[in-house]
C-alpha cells in the first residue's frame, strides 16, 4: 500500500503532475481572491465578462507582433479588459440600459470579433486557437527535466520550469498584497461606499483597482488553464465560502481551501479518475476542477452553516 | 463568383436551396431570439441567458452518449436539442433554487451555474473524443455554430421551432409585458410572477437550443441581448421595441447567415453576432430619439439658439460682442457686418429679444407660479407660452411700471 503510494507520488508524478497542479492551484487562488470582493460587490459576472475579452485581446497582440510570447499577449489582453470596461460604461450611459445587458452586448461582440479574427488571420505557425482559449492546456505543462522530487533542490532543472508557473506565482504574491495592503479599505468601501467616501477612502479608484486585479489574475491565469477555470474559479469557491461564516477574513481563507481543494481533487480526477474505471484515456482537467468547484458549492448550499439569509431562519 | 456576387446572390436566395434554407432558419430564429430577448431585457435579467446557454453543454454531451449507447448515430439533432433542453433547464432551476434557497445574490448564482455547467460538459466532450476515437463527433461546433454542411432536416427543424417560439411570444405578451414593468403590480391584477418569469426563460431556453446548431451556445446570449438594447433607442413604447427588436434579430440572423455560407470556412456564430452588434451601432449613432448623433445635433441647436438670443440681448444693450461663435451665428444671419455694428435686421431682431426678454421678467414678477414660467428657458418667445390677453396685461404694467419711474424721475 506504502509502496504504491510511493510509486504514485514518485519520479513520473513530479515530472507529469507536479506542475501541472501547482499551477492550477496558483492559478485557482489567484482568481478566487479578488472574486471574494466581486462576489460581495454583486460583480460576480466582471470576471465573466473579462475572461471572455481575453481572447480578443490575445488575437490583437499577435496581429500585432506576429509572435506569441507572453508579455505582448499579457498587455493585449489587459488593453482588451480595459477597453470592455470602457465599452460597457459607455453602452450603459448612451443606451441607458442595465449593467447586465451591457456587460453581454459588449462581451459576446468582443469574443465574436476575436474569434473572426483568429479565423481570418493564419495563425497555423503558432499553437493559438478557440479550444485553447477556452480550455487551457494545463495537461501540457509538463516538467520535461524533472528526474525527481530532488529536482525541486537542484538549479538546473528548476530553470526549466514551465514559465506559467513564476509568473502566476508573481501574480498571486501581488494580488495577495494588494488585498493585504488595501484590506480595511477594501473591506469598508464594499460593504458601505458611502461610509467609505465619508471617511476619504476613494471607493470608485478601488473598485477600478480591484477590476484592474481581478484582469491581471484572469490573463495569468487564463495562458495557463484556460478561460473556463478562470470563470468557475472566480464565482465558485468564494460563494461556496460566504455560505460557510460571516466575517470576511475566514471567507477569504475558506475560499482559498476550496480553490486548492477544487485544483488538486480536479486534476487528479481527470488524470487518474477514468483509469478507476479502466480507460486509458484522460479527462479535460480545466473541466474537471470547475466541475469539484461546482459539487463543493452544491454541498455548501445544502450544509453551508451560514447559508441562509440574515432572518429567513424565523420564516423557515 | 467572387464573394460580392455571391453574397447578394445568397442574400435573395438564388444560392442553392439548401442555403437559402438556412438563411431563412437563421432569419426565424433571430426573429424569436430578438423578440423574446425583449421581455428579458426589460425585465432586467438579461444575463440569466447566459447561464441557460452555457448549461446546454452537458445535456448535448449526454444525449451524445446515450444516443450512441443504443446503437444510433448519436448526431441527431433532435435528440440533442432535447438533451440540451434538459440540462439547461436544470441549470435554470439551479440558478432559482441558489438565488431562493441561500443567501448569494443572482450574479453569484449565474456565473456559478454558467462555469460548472460548461466545464462538465467539456469534461463530457473529451470522453466523447476518446469513445469514439474513430469518428468525428463534430459536437464542438456547438460552441460556435457552424452551417456548413447542414441537413436539410436540422435546417426545417430549426425554422419550425423558430415559428413556434415566435408563436409562443405573441401568445404570452401581454403577461410578460405586466410583469417586465410592474411585477407587484401584476401580482394583483392575478398574474402568477413565478411562472411568467419561468415562461419568459423557458423560451430563452427554446431559443437557446435551436440556436444551438447555427450560433453556438457561448454566443447565442448576445442575439437575446443585443437586438432589444438596440430597439431601445427607437421607441418609447413597448409593444414597437419587442417589433423593432424582433426585425433586427432577424436581420441579422439572415444577413450572418448568408455572409458565412458565402465563407464557408468561417463560423457562423461570430459572424451573425458582429452583425448583430452593426445594428446596434446605427442604432447607438442614428436613432433620432436617443441616438449620438441626434443628441449632438439637439445640442448644437440649442447651442446656437442660446448664443443668438444672448447677441441679440447685448446688441439690443449697445454692448460689445466678444464671443467668437456668437459673432460668426450674427454675422451669418445677417444682424451685424463685419465691424460688428448692428444692421436694419439685426437692430430689429435685438429690439425684438429685448422687449422679449422685458416681457418675461415681468411675468415672473406678475405670476411666480405659473406653469408658464417654471418652463421658461430663456429663449422661448413669450407669444408661444401665453395667451394674448395675458400678454396684453403684461404689456400695461410695463408701460405703467415705466410711467412711474419717469414721474419719479421728474419729481427728483
Amino acid at each position: 500500500m506504502i509502496d504504491d503510494l510511493i510509486t504514485a507520488l514518485g519520479a513520473e508524478f513530479v515530472q507529469l503532475s507536479l506542475t501541472p497542479i501547482v499551477i492550477g492551484t496558483l492559478a485557482a487562488i489567484a482568481c478566487a481572491l479578488p472574486g471574494n470582493f466581486l462576489l460581495l460587490r454583486r460583480q460576480a459576472l466582471i470576471g465573466d465578462a473579462i475572461s471572455h475579452v481575453v481572447l480578443p485581446g490575445i488575437v490583437a497582440a499577435f496581429l500585432v507582433t506576429g509572435t506569441i510570447t507572453a508579455v505582448p499577449m499579457m498587455i493585449g489582453a489587459g488593453a482588451a479588459a480595459i477597453v470592455a470596461v470602457i465599452m460597457i460604461e459607455i453602452v450603459k450611459r448612451l443606451g441607458r440600459v442595465e449593467p447586465g445587458a451591457a456587460m453581454g452586448l459588449v462581451f459576446t461582440t468582443l469574443f465574436a470579433a476575436g474569434v473572426l479574427f483568429l479565423e481570418i488571420t493564419d495563425t497555423s505557425s503558432v499553437h493559438i486557437d478557440v479550444q485553447h482559449a477556452l480550455l487551457g492546456n494545463l495537461e501540457s505543462l509538463i516538467w520535461f527535466d524533472a528526474e525527481g522530487w530532488g529536482s525541486l533542490l537542484d538549479p538546473a532543472a528548476l530553470a526549466t520550469l514551465p514559465p506559467q508557473l513564476p509568473r502566476l506565482a508573481v501574480v498571486l504574491v501581488g494580488i495577495t498584497l494588494f488585498i493585504f495592503l488595501f484590506w480595511k479599505e477594501l473591506k469598508i468601501s464594499t460593504f458601505d461606499a458611502a461610509f467609505a467616501g465619508a471617511i476619504g477612502i476613494r471607493p470608485r479608484a478601488l473598485g477600478f483597482a480591484l477590476v484592474v486585479a481581478t484582469a491581471v489574475a484572469a490573463v495569468a491565469a487564463f495562458d495557463a488553464v484556460g478561460s473556463i477555470i478562470v470563470i468557475a474559479m472566480f464565482v465558485c469557491p468564494p460563494a461556496s465560502a460566504r455560505l460557510m461564516t460571516n466575517q470576511l477574513a475566514r471567507q477569504v481563507g475558506w475560499s482559498v481551501i476550496f480553490a486548492t481543494i477544487s485544483a488538486v481533487l480536479g486534476y487528479v480526477f481527470a488524470g487518474y479518475g477514468p483509469g478507476w474505471f479502466g480507460s486509458p484515456y484522460a479527462v479535460s482537467a480545466a473541466g474537471m476542477i470547475a466541475t469539484v468547484s461546482g459539487v463543493i458549492l452544491i454541498l455548501t448550499c445544502l450544509f453551508g452553516p451560514q447559508r441562509k439569509r440574515t432572518g429567513q431562519h424565523a420564516e423557515a | 463568383m467572387g464573394f460580392v456576387d455571391y453574397f447578394i446572390s445568397a442574400l435573395f436566395l438564388q444560392a442553392g436551396y439548401n442555403s437559402a434554407l438556412v438563411a431563412i432558419g437563421a432569419g426565424l430564429l433571430g426573429l424569436s431570439a430578438g423578440s423574446a430577448g425583449a421581455f428579458i431585457f426589460l425585465r432586467k435579467r438579461a444575463l440569466v441567458s447566459d447561464a441557460i446557454s452555457h448549461a446546454t453543454l452537458p445535456g448535448v454531451g449526454l444525449a451524445f452518449i446515450i444516443m450512441v449507447a443504443f446503437g444510433s448515430d448519436g448526431r441527431w439533432l433532435p435528440g440533442l436539442i432535447l438533451g440540451s433542453a434538459i440540462s439547461s433547464a436544470i441549470g435554470l432551476l439551479m440558478v432559482e433554487w441558489i438565488t431562493r434557497k441561500t443567501r448569494l445574490t443572482e450574479d453569484a448564482a449565474i456565473g456559478a451555474v454558467l462555469s460548472v455547467f460548461f466545464g462538465f460538459g467539456i469534461v463530457l466532450l473529451t470522453v466523447i473524443q476518446t469513445m469514439s476515437s474513430g469518428r468525428q463527433a463534430g459536437l464542438e461546433n456547438f460552441l460556435l455554430g457552424s452551417t456548413a454542411g447542414m441537413l436539410i432536416s436540422e435546417a426545417t427543424t430549426i425554422a419550425i421551432a423558430g415559428a413556434l417560439a415566435a408563436a409562443f411570444v405573441f401568445l404570452l405578451r401581454r403577461p410578460m409585458t405586466l410583469v417586465a414593468f410592474d411585477p407587484e403590480y401584476a401580482a394583483t391584477t392575478g398574474v402568477n410572477v413565478r411562472n411568467i418569469d419561468l415562461a419568459m426563460m423557458g423560451l430563452a431556453l427554446i431559443v437557446t437550443v435551436i440556436g444551438l446548431k447555427i450560433v453556438g451556445l457561448i454566443l447565442i446570449v448576445a442575439l437575446l441581448i443585443i437586438p432589444p438594447v438596440a430597439a431601445r433607442f427607437w421607441t418609447n413604447q413597448v409593444g414597437k421595441m419587442i417589433g423593432i427588436a424582433a426585425v433586427i434579430g432577424g436581420l441579422s440572423g439572415y444577413i450572418g447567415a448568408v455572409l458565412s455560407a458565402a465563407e464557408a470556412s468561417l463560423p457562423t456564430g461570430p459572424i451573425i453576432v458582429l452583425v448583430a452588434f452593426g445594428f446596434f451601432l446605427i442604432s447607438a449613432l442614428f436613432s433620432p430619439l436617443r441616438g449620438g448623433l441626434a443628441s449632438a445635433l439637439r445640442h448644437q441647436r440649442f447651442q446656437r439658439r442660446v448664443h443668438r438670443r444672448q447677441g441679440l440681448l447685448s446688441l439690443a444693450r449697445r454692448e460689445p460682442i466678444y464671443d467668437g461663435l456668437t459673432i460668426r451665428i450674427l454675422r451669418r444671419a445677417g444682424m451685424i457686418r463685419a465691424d460688428g455694428v448692428a444692421t436694419a435686421r439685426g437692430r430689429i431682431a435685438a429690439e425684438k429679444a429685448a422687449h422679449d426678454e422685458a416681457r418675461w421678467a415681468m411675468a415672473r414678477r406678475m405670476l411666480p407660479d405659473d406653469s408658464a414660467i417654471e418652463r421658461y428657458d430663456g429663449l422661448t418667445p413669450i407669444e408661444r407660452m401665453m395667451t394674448p390677453d395675458q400678454i396684453a396685461e403684461i404689456d400695461r404694467m410695463i408701460l405703467s411700471a415705466q410711467n412711474a419711474q419717469a414721474q419719479q424721475g421728474a419729481t427728483t
